[in-house]
């Protein structure tokens, strides 16, 4: 029992860094109907960014900053300069543009960085605090759910209070009347991009500490388990991009604590199997069906 | 003739095809031009030629004297242009009220937004009472009534309409028609009017404006389409 | 969008399957002969590449014989991949993980014979039949539930199955062995080809009819009726039915096919060393082979080959530069692999941008172009 408690709380703080990251993800499909494949690569490029500024200023907080800003401007900048130009004639093509920035990204980290671990910094302990004889949450979960939630709160209200949300819903949704209405549509749409990978930085930068460790792939699994998240909420969700980013969280640490680590990305795969085969739209998609 | 909006020889097309070819006309301040013609005449790719979403092959669109080339399209409704597009101008994911303010927010003035945006739930009540529905749960002819509402909510000097009149009931297309001529009559509103329903958008119009398979036919003051019966059996078949 | 898909798409209609082994044979006629030769037509020309590359194996040193036989492994897989992507428009990115299950499958057959002290120049053509057999059927299950996603969800999902390579060698160890792999006894030349016979030019001479049997099937199906129900059901699937296309079954056929392919090019793969490791199958080398099959031009098989060549001819980039621009250590050790893996990158993401149809399709842009030039003075 006092193991399942354990494992229920690593997994809602996992579980909350995948929702972020599927956060990412389906921000820039409703912008732009673009699976970011490049997401965790981006994210890694952030983060690097990040504990290096972290450790030239000592603190991790302007390293957070750095980070996110990192996310902002790259994120922008995928955008302009790439995914604009991508033609559309065939829908794989962005996929595999993306696919080449992930190539681009790894290499370019490794050259520069080197491809050995680098070890970084959690800024609060990481260690389990118990709480009435169970081994609980860490004040580091605490700060990963905290932040989370934070984003999540902050980005609802960007989308449904302000101007600026609202212009970037229409765009993503009738980019040609939004048009008509003075609505700059691609600024809308790199400012979506940036958003984006701003919130993948955080998650980044939030999931290197717990055991991940910073190496050009260290996302490579989490974004296929992002990936997965998104999937379960339904891409065009971003409730079910936390709700299943959480719940993935559970499951695969239920999966990884009882069967043991080797096993997780096969229960990744059977999960998005499963969930695409029976529920394509996601367990939270709206009643309007879309073909997957 | 000159006029709030100048059309000159324009071409267009979706390919190497034109659609639109040579088309002129002028349409006068405070007046309203019916633009009538079969399907597939080529009405809606006029409008979207004037609108900057297609970019003319050919020609010259004017707006207040000023060359409309190279204009933006999302500039264009803060020198007073407002375009209602055929079929599907609401958001459908958005509710009537999110719309409504979409249509405002370039303003800069935005006490006079939201007047207007009352001013349109007072012109159409049947918005008023579905503020919060989404727009995908609105009939058809409240969306048409919610699309017309935000475009006048930027006060346009110039509005394009692509059949405002489909899917009403005759009562409220006849609502819509005389609520143009007003506009017109009393703001110096200037319409260039996309009609299937030929008699109606005579009735309110001053020109009528005929095309055909990308052509413009003929141009001339509506009441004599309507009361030239030889003019309306060869262009217009009733 | 309706002025630029003809562009983009003609690259890639047209069934390129012959062309470059036409291309080597200078007195080849230009126009198609009637239907019914296609298959002598390839065939000749598929003998006639064969010849040429052997003759070119008896000049090369053992290691350039490797090259050629590492190419000839991956044309199987990109020949077979190119097919999927872009003429069934299917999006795997799992292919790097169907060519472990070849090589696997090549390991652990060839090593149940030699642990039981069977030998025998059978063996080697069991162990790839085997192969194919494997990831033919892993094809149809990943393509049975491939038949019902779609675009990115299909590339998600065949990612995941990439990520899963090493996990799976983990999991069974008893099987697979783990991180070490598993080794198998070395092919080697037969006897009858004399005692000095260079083995890395048996190797080739092994890849290279693999390959040429890939291709040679591969090019006869394109231009078959299944390889028009592929393109109609990329393009658009509900006239595909209404054409009265099985869209499901095209696709998990076109899955099957292709992971058989996969599975072919990974056992050739493992032969050329003998071995069989997780760590040779990591997640870059499904998108190497992506990389491969965009640059020579999406659905063109001389395009794969193309691919295949420029994916063995690059990964030698790096140590070619430190060689030659005799770098410092530190850095020859951050360009060791990274070097390859950003020009792969740039590679995709230029080609994308700005030669969607491939270095094949730009090819035949310009040659088309240089041709109405130099016609054009006669008018
Ligand atoms: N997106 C498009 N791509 C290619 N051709 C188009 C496109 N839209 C319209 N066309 C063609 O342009 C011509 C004119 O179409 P348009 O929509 O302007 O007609 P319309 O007069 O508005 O007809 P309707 O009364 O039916 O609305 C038609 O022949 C149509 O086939
Ligand atoms: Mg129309």
């Amino acid at each position: 029992m006092d193991r399942f408690l354990f494992l229920t709380f690593g997994g809602l703080s996992t579980g909350a860094v995948y929702a972020a990251f599927a956060l990412a993800l389906v921000l820039i499909w409703r912008a732009a109907r673009v699976v970011n494949f490049a997401q965790g690569a981006m994210a890694v490029a952030t983060a690097y960014v990040g504990y290096a500024v972290a450790s030239a200023t000592g603190s991790y907080w302007v390293g957070l900053g750095a980070a996110v800003l990192a996310g902002l401007l790259l994120g922008a900048l995928v955008e302009r300069v790439l995914m604009r130009f991508v033609g559309h004639a065939n829908p794989l093509n962005e996929v595999i543009v993306a696919l080449g920035l992930v190539l681009l990204i790894q290499a370019v980290l490794g050259m520069v960085f080197g491809n050995g671990y680098r070890p970084a910094a959690a800024p609060f302990d990481t260690d389990a605090l118990t709480l009435g004889g169970v081994a609980a949450l860490s004040p580091y979960d605490l700060w990963v759910l905290g932040a989370v939630l934070v984003v999540v709160v902050l980005l609802a209200l960007l989308f449904t209070r302000t101007p600026i949300g609202l212009r970037m819903r229409a765009a993503a949704f009738a980019p040609e009347v939004s048009r008509l209405l003075g609505v700059d549509v691609s600024r809308m749409l790199t400012l979506g991009w940036a958003l984006a990978a701003a919130v993948g930085a955080l998650a980044g930068m939030l999931v290197v500490p717990t055991g991940l460790g910073l190496h050009p792939h260290a996302m490579d699994l989490v974004f296929v388990v992002a990936f997965t998240a998104a999937v379960v909420g339904g891409l065009d969700s971003p409730a079910g991009a936390v709700v299943g980013g959480l719940l993935v969280g559970l499951i695969l640490s239920y999966v990884t604590g009882y069967l043991g680590p080797d096993t997780t990305p096969l229960a990744v795969l059977v999960l998005l199997l499963a969930v695409l085969l029976v529920r394509p739209g996601g367990l939270f998609s709206s009643a309007r069906a879309r073909h997957v | 003739m000159t006029g709030v909006l100048e059309v000159e020889a324009v071409s267009a097309g979706y390919g190497p095809v034109p659609v639109l070819r040579d088309v002129t006309f002028a349409v006068p301040a405070g007046t309203i031009a019916a633009v009538l013609g079969a399907n597939g005449a080529g009405k809606t790719t006029l409008l979207r030629t004037l609108s900057g979403l297609l970019r003319p092959a050919g020609g010259r669109v004017r707006f207040d004297g000023a060359d409309l080339r190279g204009v933006r399209v999302e500039r264009l409704v803060r020198r007073g242009l407002a375009h209602v597009p055929e079929g599907r101008g609401v958001v459908a994911e958005l509710t009537v009220e999110e719309n409504l303010r979409l249509g405002g927010l370039w303003r800069s003035d935005r006490a006079d937004a939201r007047r207007a945006q009352d001013e349109v739930y007072e012109l159409f009540p049947a918005l008023a009472r579905r503020r919060r529905h989404a727009g995908h749960q609105l009939s058809g002819g409240e969306r048409q009534m919610l699309a017309l509402g935000r475009a006048l909510i930027a006060r346009p000097r110039l509005l394009l309409l692509d059949e405002p009149s489909l899917g009403l009931a005759p009562k409220v297309t006849a609502q819509i028609m005389a609520l143009l001529r007003r506009l017109c009559d009393d703001r110096g509103l200037t319409v260039l009017l996309v009609e299937q329903n030929v008699r109606s958008a005579l009735s309110v119009a001053d020109q009528g404006v005929v095309m055909s398979l990308g052509r413009v036919v003929t141009a001339a003051p509506a009441a004599r389409l309507r009361d030239d019966d030889q003019l309306r059996h060869a262009y217009l078949g009733f | 969008m309706t002025a630029t898909r003809p562009s983009a798409r003609s690259g890639v209609d047209r069934p390129a399957g012959p062309s470059p082994l036409r291309r080597l044979l200078p007195g080849a006629p230009a126009a198609a002969g009637p239907r019914g030769s296609t298959l002598l037509r390839h065939l000749a020309g598929a003998v006639l590449a064969g010849t040429l590359v052997v003759l070119l194996t008896n000049q090369l040193a053992p290691y350039q014989n490797l090259q050629v036989a590492r190419v000839c492994a991956f044309l199987c897989v990109t020949a077979g991949y190119t097919v999927l992507v872009g003429l069934n428009g299917q999006l795997s990115l799992g292919h790097g993980a169907l060519m472990a299950t070849g090589a696997y499958t090549v390991a652990l057959v060839q090593r149940a014979f030699d642990e039981r002290g069977v030998q025998g120049r059978w063996i080697l053509p069991l162990s790839l039949l085997a192969a194919l057999a494997a990831t033919a059927l892993a094809g149809l299950v990943i393509g049975l539930a491939a038949a019902r996603l779609r675009g990115p969800y299909l590339a998600g999902v065949t990612l995941a199955v990439a990520t899963l390579v090493p996990a799976i060698s983990t999991i069974f160890t008893g099987v697979f062995n783990g991180e070490q792999g598993l080794r198998f006894p070395a092919e080697t030349p037969p006897a009858v080809l004399g005692a000095y016979f260079q083995p890395e030019r048996w190797l080739a001479w092994i890849a290279l009819l693999a390959a040429l049997l890939t291709v040679l099937l591969l090019a006869n199906l394109v231009r078959s009726r299944f390889g028009r129900s592929l393109r109609a059901v990329r393009d658009d699937e509900v006239a595909a039915r209404l054409a009265g296309i099985h869209v499901a079954r095209t696709q998990v056929l076109a899955f099957v096919v292709s992971a058989g392919c996969a599975g072919l090019g990974g056992g050739v793969y493992a032969v050329l060393t003998a071995t069989v490791a997780p760590g040779k199958f990591p997640l870059e080398l499904s998108l190497f082979l992506l990389m491969a099959i965009v640059i020579g031009g999406l659905g063109s098989l001389a395009g794969a080959v193309w691919g295949a060549v420029l994916l063995v001819a690059l990964q030698d980039l790096p140590s070619l530069l430190t060689e030659t621009f005799s770098l410092p250590s530190g850095l020859a050790q951050r360009l060791e692999g990274n070097l390859a893996l950003a020009v792969f990158g740039l590679i995709l993401i230029v080609v994308m941008l700005a030669a969607p149809g491939g270095l094949h399709g730009a090819a035949r842009t310009l040659v088309a172009r240089l041709r109405t030039r130099r016609r054009a003075p006669e008018h």
